[in-house]
């Protein structure tokens, strides 16, 4: 049969690899996001020899943090597979949402706002899920129509105008600083960054992985598929309803709150390696690819480059992404190094996977000798 | 009319047709059979044009052919109905028999044209119950396969390659097909007809070809030989292969699973027991429904009628998650997308079970994997690697490594050794014979009928959905292909005796 043959395989347990190579294996597909990263935090001290003073740093972390939150919960939903467009509509609707309960109520206590939101959020990812999961519709219609019905609805509510003020309480998280120095946002970032990393090191988030590669091999291995996709549009909710204290905090009310922040997300994600499809990719280098958005923004900003820009440095940035990441390293590899597993001139079917793939074992219909079809 | 010559055709380095000659004579029923991977279904798709021979030629009506292209064989006057229909459900008949290559007046389709040449060649063949301008998705598989049919018919070929045509069609619709084949050869078509049913073969059929292992056996008049004969050609081969011995008397333990009437829209009648201790293998032909009966001990394809007990409870899983958490576990078929995330690390895949089901009072099985990947003798380069860049061989240990850590205690396998070279076979098949003696209850399906007789402690036989035979360990492969094509010799016009639905 096709299959190469054991023999060919080295010696089981290959002596340990070198620290080196382990760091390398640990980032993952994320190196080149690092090294990205790196790169612009360099360019930016040449830029401007004061960003790194702590007061400036740390703002750029705080201005930073909405969409590294965002990119947490994207991250959990594309790498299942799906997609959340609504995450922008979601901190649009937070942030307007919480301006109306103070004009209701306007000494309710932040904390009560904060978890109302973060409810609400859950529940908007909850709706997307389950329509996603049990009815079928692809998440990109799905969550697209969601941004839709909360942008729609936000602005019938207020009219197009959001009224009221937030109140200092509630936006100490978003503007706010402990000891003094320290921004609080920059706090809800590490906390809700130290979260993604547990989630995705749990047993739910190994499944979601799994899922997120073969729902099939997932279910028949006993993986509630549809809850676990779920429970990912339900955490990506979240982070958004999170984002949206942040930025109501620092950014104050407007219906143009989370405007676009649903694409920075995804484009951060998928700057950070993350497979579009699922199956591949850290949480940690897509939240390194959020602060490689933000600092470039930052850098455009301070070249003096115009921000009306933003949208289309972004636009390049998607694609440059997933087009090297596509671009299929392993063909490259595979032409050096030719391995028994396939037939010359097999290319892989189906969307090609970014990063380093072996020739694909070609699938047993095609080289199946007797042509005969399973039982 | 149509001779095959000295065809040869290597996969890989694989030969899976040596040699290979056949002739076909007009208005003739030319039937080839042979077992699953007998090389049958390459040999025809070398005439159909779709895989070009390293060598051998096809010479049709004095003209010699090189096909490289499934066109050019259609032109020259072949037509192939294949197992799978190749129509556009929404479209017309007409419009499916006339597809790419409509009859056009002022450049328009003639749909009035198409619809009346479409209605002629119905009523040539006696076909009443279609209408040229029936949609394909309203006819029923039998009169879909009579367009097909049809469409072979309109671009005029000579030779007709069905493929299993039977295979999908219930017991009254097999005799309207074996009139239309009659029909057919009457007006002068050569037709090769490939079945596993020798009750067709030796009901239609004028001469006989068997195929085995990629060589022609013998080709014999119908009239002169017996079903018993062709089975004996077909599966005529030593036993060579090593396997475990199988279970003494006393390893055999106490019932682990039963079901009782089992039966859903593709298997019927299910009775069976397995026992801690034992390898109870299931054969059958393709499509006699293994993976299904599988499946639907696993819950995945579950049991719709019947009674099942696991470990002495009734339960009848109805899904895959149930039927872990009762200790059954299904080493699938199709292990590279039923088996394994394959952009997943190794370890990840062997925890994916334990993961994704919690059971109460296992311990988190972490620390186990390595041991459990030393167990099933795994070769990687370490737990870090993606299962995709494993042989097939090492593949199949990960997804055994993978149940072993929910601890199970009935293990069901589908083609446990497809695509797996022989040194993992040898592993994988010593790995199965341990798990048993530890007191596992062991199902395996396989088509490679000397694995299923070295592995097995008994041997049911399945046929069109049923268990059709129970066999001893050391059952010969002819045994076996008897019950396994049995369920099929009735002749073609006997009464229906199956059950309503149970197709």
């Amino acid at each position: 049969m096709s299959a190469p043959t054991d023999t060919g395989t080295p010696a089981k347990n290959v002596p340990a690899a070198t620290p080196g190579k382990r760091v390398v294996r640990a980032l993952g597909t994320g190196i080149p996001v690092y090294v990205l990263l790196v790169v612009l935090l360099l360019a930016l001290l040449v830029t401007d020899p004061g960003f790194y003073e702590p007061d400036s740093f740390l703002s750029f972390v705080k201005r930073a943090a909405p969409l590294v939150i965002l990119a947490a919960g994207q991250y959990l939903v594309i790498v299942c597979g799906e997609f959340d467009l609504s995450v922008g509509a979601i901190v649009t609707a937070g942030v307007v949402v919480a301006a109306e309960l103070y004009g209701s109520f306007p000494d309710a206590h932040w904390l009560v706002v904060t978890a109302v939101l973060l409810v609400g959020g859950a529940l908007a990812g909850l709706v997307s899920g389950l329509i996603t999961t049990v009815l079928r519709v692809p998440s990109f219609i799905t969550t697209l129509g969601m941004m839709l019905i909360l942008e729609g609805a936000v602005f019938f509510w207020t009219g197009g105008s959001p009224q009221g003020v937030l109140p200092s309480a509630f936006r100490q998280l978003g503007r706010g600083t402990a000891f003094g120095w320290l921004p609080w946002a920059v706090v809800a970032c590490l906390v809700a960054g130290t979260v993604a990393v547990l989630v995705t090191r749990s047993d739910f988030g190994r499944t979601l992985l799994a899922t997120g590669d073969s729902d099939r091999a997932a279910a028949l291995s006993g993986v509630r598929v549809i809850r676990v996709r779920t429970v990912a549009f339900i955490l990506s909710g979240a982070a958004a309803a999170l984002a949206a204290v942040l930025v109501g905090g620092f950014s104050g009310v407007s219906a143009q709150a989370g405007r676009g922040y649903e694409f920075e997300a995804i484009t951060a994600v998928v700057l950070g390696g993350v497979v579009l499809g699922g199956g591949r990719g850290s949480v940690v280098a897509a939240m390194a690819g959020a602060f490689s958005l933000q600092a470039l923004f930052t850098l455009l900003n301070l070249q003096g480059v115009s921000g009306a820009l933003e949208s289309t440095v972004q636009g390049v940035i998607v694609i440059a992404a997933v087009g090297l990441g596509a671009a299929d390293w392993s063909r490259l590899r595979g032409r050096r190094t030719p391995s028994g597993s396939g037939p010359p001139g097999s290319t892989p079917t189906g969307a090609a996977p970014p990063g380093p793939t072996p020739p694909r074992p070609t699938p047993p219909t095609g080289t199946h000798p007797s042509g005969g079809t399973p039982s | 009319m149509l001779t095959m010559q000295g065809v040869s055709k290597s996969f890989l380095g694989v030969r899976v047709l040596h040699d290979v000659g056949l002739d076909l004579q007009p208005g003739e029923v030319h039937a080839l059979v042979g077992e699953n991977g007998a090389g049958k279904s390459t040999l025809m798709k070398v005439l159909a044009g779709e895989h070009a021979p390293d060598t051998g030629t096809i010479t049709l009506d004095g003209t010699a052919h090189t096909f490289s292209h499934p066109g050019q064989a259609q032109a020259a006057g072949i037509g192939i109905i294949h197992q799978e229909f190749a129509l556009l459900a929404h479209r017309t008949v007409a419009e499916n028999v006339f597809l790419g290559r409509e009859p056009t007046r002022y450049g328009l389709v003639d749909r009035a044209a198409m619809e009346r040449r479409t209605a002629e060649l119905l009523a040539e063949i006696d076909e009443t119950g279609i209408t040229p301008r029936t949609l394909v998705r309203d006819l029923s598989v039998a009169r879909q396969q009579t367009v097909e049919i049809v469409k072979a018919l309109a671009s005029d070929v000579r030779v007709l390659v069905m493929d299993e045509p039977t295979a999908p069609l219930a017991d009254h619709e097999v005799a309207l097909l074996s009139a239309l084949v009659r029909r057919l050869t009457a007006r002068g078509l050569g037709i090769l007809y490939i079945s596993h049913r020798l009750g067709e073969v030796f009901d239609l059929s004028r001469r006989v070809t068997v195929l085995k292992d990629g060589r022609r056996v013998t080709t014999v008049r119908t009239a002169d030989t017996t079903p018993d004969d062709i089975v004996r050609a077909m599966v005529g081969r030593d036993l060579t292969a090593y396997y475990p011995p199988r279970a003494r008397h006393d390893e055999i333990g106490d019932v682990t699973l039963t079901v009782t009437g089992g039966g859903n829209s593709r298997i019927r009648d299910i009775d069976l027991t397995l026992r801690a201790g034992e390898v109870v293998g299931i054969a059958g032909l393709q499509g006699a429904g293994r993976t299904s009966l599988a499946r639907a001990l696993f819950g995945a394809a579950p049991f719709t009628t019947g009674a099942m007990t696991v470990g002495g409870r009734p339960l009848r899983p109805s899904t895959p998650r149930q039927a872990i958490r009762a200790g059954i576990a299904l080493v699938t078929e199709d292990r590279k997308t039923e088996g394994l995330a394959l952009r997943q690390s190794v370890r990840d895949n062997a925890l994916l079970v334990t993961r994704a089901v919690a059971v109460r009072g296992r311990p988190p099985a972490g620390r186990e994997v390595t041991a459990l990947l030393g167990r099933v003798r795994l070769q990687s380069r370490g737990e870090d690697q993606q299962a995709q860049f494993l042989s097939g061989g090492n593949q199949q240990k990960v997804v055994i490594a993978k149940w072993l850590a929910a601890g199970p205690r009935v293990l069901l396998f589908d083609e446990p050794t497809r695509g797996v070279d022989v040194g993992a076979k040898a592993a994988i098949h010593t790995l199965v014979r341990e798990l048993a003696r530890e007191g596992l209850a062991v199902l395996i399906i396989s088509s490679e009928l000397p694995e299923l007789i070295g592995m097995s402690d008994r041997i049911h036989v399945m046929s069109e959905g049923r268990l059709v035979g129970e066999l001893p360990a050391g059952a010969t492969e002819e045994s076996i292909m008897r019950l396994a094509t049995a369920g099929s010799q009735r002749p073609s016009g006997a009464p229906d005796t199956r059950r309503e639905g149970a197709a």
